[in-house]
């Protein structure tokens, strides 16, 4: 018996030892200067690039450069990249500035939008089955995936009509499910974004009220990144922006090797070259570093309210926050949006001047 | 014989080593958690006791702002309610399917290969076309459930019945019963308490398709909230819904198991 108990104490040490390991596994990041780094990417037309780059070398060429190791990782589900990034499994995400603050900032991770790949110009889009007129979603259930970006477009445009989300009811869909969704009788009105918006569309019944070419630059695509890292690590947040703006260069020119290049990227993302481009022409791309720069420098300060108000409104900034200014926000020329004292996102536009001073 | 099959634990270890387990994983927690929250205190991913007590007050006994219902006693009825109907309905079909096709060699030689397919065929990999059928409101949810737990009930029972040994048919033929009080006397009254077991083990399977039709479109229950609460990692909240989930799956299984004790006590006797 005493055998036994001694045994099972082993393996009961043993057991905690192997269970702490494995919990703690995806610690958050620490401080200190390191040379693998891991960025987490999902499907949307503005980070196609990335997976393009990962593919044909651009990644290796600049991670070479500067003497570190870079892998960009896709993943199928876009919050699980968020939420990976968050847990402290990946060094940066691409994610919207809306996600970026509701996931990794109200959860105490310091993040830093290394730059912007580009904003959502109509890709966004509020369908109502048989009616077009914005003002006919009164009373309906709307179709959406709850929290998300399309959440906010149905806000803001009700927002804009004089309406609220009181006058509506949101039924949470999955964004895997939405096409098979619209087919059926119960489901009159949906937001979603494309390729699933443009798919919809083709039907005779579905009608384009809203979309968010109508909000301009407020669904900002971006390269996150942890600031702790970045801190500690420059040569990383050098051998991004080069691989982003030397993949902008590639895709934007108008010549063979563009075409190429986004026939790969539109495959990639289960449609063809015309199915990229139409998606393309729905989202402002951030092409060059002077692009990105100069849209730093408009109303960057009053978008971001725009986003703070509704994460307030929804509970996302955490249970703690009594005002939509809870996370400080800083901008790119050093001002804050909201509490100075709680800066957790910021903008940067360090690398992105160098790039456009050819200093990478 | 001093062999490890033959060596038994005493009670009071036997206690110990039922609890090990559990301990070693709230250990494990509390050490990963205190080192994940000293080195960011608003951690999201294991959040320590008090946040997770925090979250359970504002979900189960302070109202939401936003509705004024008590959440997570509003999505445990809406989950239970779908639950409750779709477990009802297949029971109620598996029931029947499944003695007629454990008993009529007609009706087992025209369903029998067909429920054995359709049993195979994972039901969350044709969702598009039942969404379709059923639409995307309760009804497709109760349904999933349905969808999910059938076959296998059928299958199961059209086994047990063929089990009923043929004796006891051929006796009560003996005796002048038809077919009709074949099924009601002899293998309905044997079959009810199978019919509870094939249910309480199809129940994992059937929190495991509401789950997941509350995932994919739901305005209320708790797979909507731990799937919406994911959305921006609040594991505070879904930590003590899964455990809720847990503890109400453990209780309909022990209910069952009770039901099935008081309201069969011959099939106990003798044991």
């Amino acid at each position: 018996m005493t055998s036994f108990k001694l045994s099972s104490l082993k393996i009961f040490a043993a057991a905690l030892v192997a269970m702490t390991l494995a919990f703690t596994a995806a610690s958050p990041a620490h401080a200190e200067a390191k040379k693998d780094f891991k960025v987490a990417w999902s499907i949307y037309v503005g980070w196609m690039p990335w997976g393009y780059a990962m593919d044909n070398g651009i990644v290796k060429k600049w991670a070479d450069k500067y003497d570190i190791n870079i892998e960009v990782v896709q993943f199928n589900d876009y919050i699980e990249a968020i939420n990976q990034y968050t847990a402290g499994a990946y060094d940066g995400v691409m994610a919207t500035n809306m996600d970026a603050l509701a996931i990794p900032s109200a959860g105490g991770v310091d993040s830093t939008i290394l730059l912007i790949c580009d904003y959502s110009d109509g890709n966004d889009v509020i369908i109502l089955k048989g009616k077009d007129d914005l003002a006919d979603i009164k009373g309906q259930k709307v179709n959406l995936v709850e929290l998300s970006v399309s959440h906010y477009v149905l806000a803001r445009a009700l927002e804009k009509i004089g309406m609220s989300e009181k006058d509506v009811t949101v039924v949470n869909t999955s964004d895997a499910d939405m096409i098979a969704a619209w087919a059926t009788p119960d489901v009159t009105a949906m937001t979603t974004w494309n390729p699933m918006a443009a798919e919809i569309l083709t039907e005779d019944n579905a009608n384009n009220v809203f979309d968010s070419s109508e909000l301009p630059g407020e669904i900002q695509d971006s390269l996150v990144v942890n600031t702790q890292t970045l801190k500690d690590n420059p040569a990383f947040a050098k051998a991004m922006t080069g691989i982003w703006y030397e993949t902008m260069a590639l895709m934007s020119a108008d010549d063979e090797a563009a075409t190429a290049a986004k026939t790969a990227m539109g495959v990639a993302s289960g449609t063809d070259l015309a199915g990229y481009e139409m998606q393309l022409a729905a989202t402002e791309m951030f092409y060059t570093p002077q692009d990105y720069i100069a849209f730093t420098e408009g109303n960057l300060s009053e978008l971001t309210t725009f986003v703070t108000k509704f994460l307030f409104d929804h509970g996302l900034l955490g249970q703690d926050a009594k005002s939509p200014g809870y996370i400080g926000i800083e901008l790119a020329d050093g001002t804050v949006v909201g509490d100075e004292d709680n800066v957790l996102l910021r903008y940067t536009t360090e690398y992105a001047q160098m790039a456009a001073d050819g200093a990478l | 014989m001093r062999r490890l099959i033959n060596r038994r634990p005493d009670v009071a270890s036997r206690f110990g080593l039922m609890i090990l387990p559990f301990v070693i994983v709230v250990i494990a927690y509390m050490v990963a958690s205190e080192a994940r929250l000293s080195v960011n205190p608003n951690d999201k991913l294991l959040p320590g006791w008090s946040t997770i007590s925090d979250a359970i007050e504002r979900m189960a006994f302070l109202p939401d702002q936003r509705t004024g219902d008590y959440l997570l006693w509003s999505d445990t009825l809406s989950s239970l309610t779908r639950l409750g109907i779709g477990v009802a309905i297949a029971t109620l079909i598996g029931g029947i399917f499944g003695i007629l096709q454990g008993l009529i060699p007609y009706f087992r030689a025209t369903f029998n290969a067909f429920t054995g397919v359709l049993s195979m065929i994972p039901p969350l990999s044709v969702l598009p076309i039942l969404f379709i059928i059923f639409g995307l409101g309760e009804l497709a949810k109760v349904m999933l459930v349905v969808i999910g737990i059938v076959p296998f009930i059928i299958r199961d029972l059209a086994l047990r019945t063929a089990e009923i040994p043929h004796e006891e048919i051929i006796k009560a033929q003996t005796l002048g019963a038809s077919t009709w009080q074949i099924i009601l006397r002899i293998v309905v009254p044997q079959m009810l308490p199978r019919l509870i077991d094939g249910v309480r083990l199809s129940l994992g399977a059937a929190w495991l398709f509401l789950i997941a039709a509350e995932a994919i479109a739901s305005d209320s229950g708790l797979g909507y909230r731990i799937f919406l609460m994911r959305r921006y990692l609040a594991m505070d909240v879904i930590l003590p819904y899964v455990a809720w989930i847990t503890i109400l799956a453990f209780a309909l299984d022990l209910s069952l198991r009770l039901f099935q004790r008081i309201a069969f006590r011959w099939m106990y006797r003798g044991n």
